[in-house]
């Protein structure tokens, strides 16, 4: 995925901080698919995917004077769009409970609703269904980790980056995420995770 | 090391991003310890499922459409900000014009006339109330603290 800072890529930045919202053109339509299906990861909607992926471009352009000169864009970015989806979640989870019991907050999980629709996933099957509700019943943080290595395929490197960690976190996040991803399987499967 | 030492390994491992002298540490173990192999044969098959999933990609027309959106987003954005600053020196020049046609004004009664005053003050009071509460939230922002 092209997240590296291309050598033009600190010019048109610079050209944004002077307002030019033509230079910022170029800078989006590199990173708009990455945007789009990172979003569309954490918070499961198409809609919402793309309205909150506009939403971190649009807060980008207004705050890019924040970012240092010869700083990457993508990981600062990411750290936009992901406290958008973050917050979204919790508006989503505070309009779901409201007048229910109260969970545990990390419990409660973009599952539900019309989120994460099994109609997403390509050349449907029972197992990627599963597989992909599964995902959507891990906390925001297990989620952002599987969503990043799996559907974004990013190095432990680029992942570190973007989560302000060292790749060590990286790794074990990444254990927690899995072994909470195989128990929740196994657990609505009733029986062994891969029997598939 | 203990087998939890290990775990950061299995999932480098996985995602190809050990390096020769890490994969041999890791080999080694796996082949002495039935409990970290068993774990680590579990974990390549949820890898493998995992990466089977694929998500469907939006219509090429929604691509297209992406930038011209935010475009607009863009532009109505330094409108509106462009419309507010001088809508407040407008309001601002426009109650000092009343403020001293109400005094100087001789047909007026003076209940009116403080009336009038009372209503300006305390339409100010609230602009006031309303910028201050913004610039609040504002220097709370947690996006203005993301830098790199």
């Amino acid at each position: 995925m092209p997240i590296c800072a291309c050598d033009d890529e600190g010019q048109l930045l610079q050209q944004c901080r002077r307002g030019s919202r033509e230079a910022f053109e170029p800078v989006v339509k590199r990173y708009t698919k990455d945007a789009y299906r990172i979003a569309l990861g954490l918070v499961g909607s198409r809609d919402d995917a793309m309205e909150l992926s506009q939403e971190a471009f649009y807060r980008a352009f207004v705050n890019i004077r924040h970012l240092k000169p010869h700083a990457k864009f993508f990981p600062w970015f990411y750290q936009i769009l992901r406290n958008l989806c973050f917050s979204h979640l919790r508006k989503r989870r505070l309009r779901r409970t409201s007048g229910l019991p109260q969970f545990d907050g990390e419990e409660l999980t973009a599952a539900g609703g019309d989120w994460f629709d099994p109609h997403m996933v390509v050349e449907r099957t029972e197992n990627k269904d599963r597989v992909w509700q599964s995902i959507a019943r891990l906390s925001p943080k297990h989620r952002e980790v599987i969503i990043l290595r799996h559907f974004r395929d990013m190095s432990y490197e680029q992942m570190a980056e973007a989560l302000f960690c060292n790749k060590g976190t990286v790794m074990s996040r990444l254990y927690h995420a899995r072994k909470m991803l195989k128990e929740i399987l196994e657990n609505s499967k009733g029986g062994h995770a891969y029997d598939l | 090391m203990t087998c939890d030492d290990y775990r950061e390994l299995m999932m480098g491992c996985l995602d190809d991003e050990l390096t020769a002298d890490q994969r041999k540490t890791l080999e080694s173990h796996l082949a002495g310890c039935a409990r970290c192999r068993a774990e680590f044969d579990d974990f390549r098959k949820l890898k493998a499922i995992t990466d089977d999933v694929t998500l469907l990609e939006p219509e090429d027309k929604l691509w297209e459409q992406y930038w011209g959106s935010l475009y607009n987003r863009l532009e109505r954005g330094l409108g509106w900000i462009v419309f507010g600053v001088s809508a407040i020196l407008l309001l601002i020049y426009g109650g000092f014009k009343m403020i001293e046609e109400i005094i100087k004004d001789p047909a007026l009664g003076l209940g009116l006339k403080i009336g009038l005053l009372a209503l300006i003050v305390g339409l100010a009071i609230l602009l006031v109330s309303l910028v201050r509460e913004r610039l609040y939230f504002r220097s709370r922002d947690r996006y203005k603290d993301v830098r790199r």
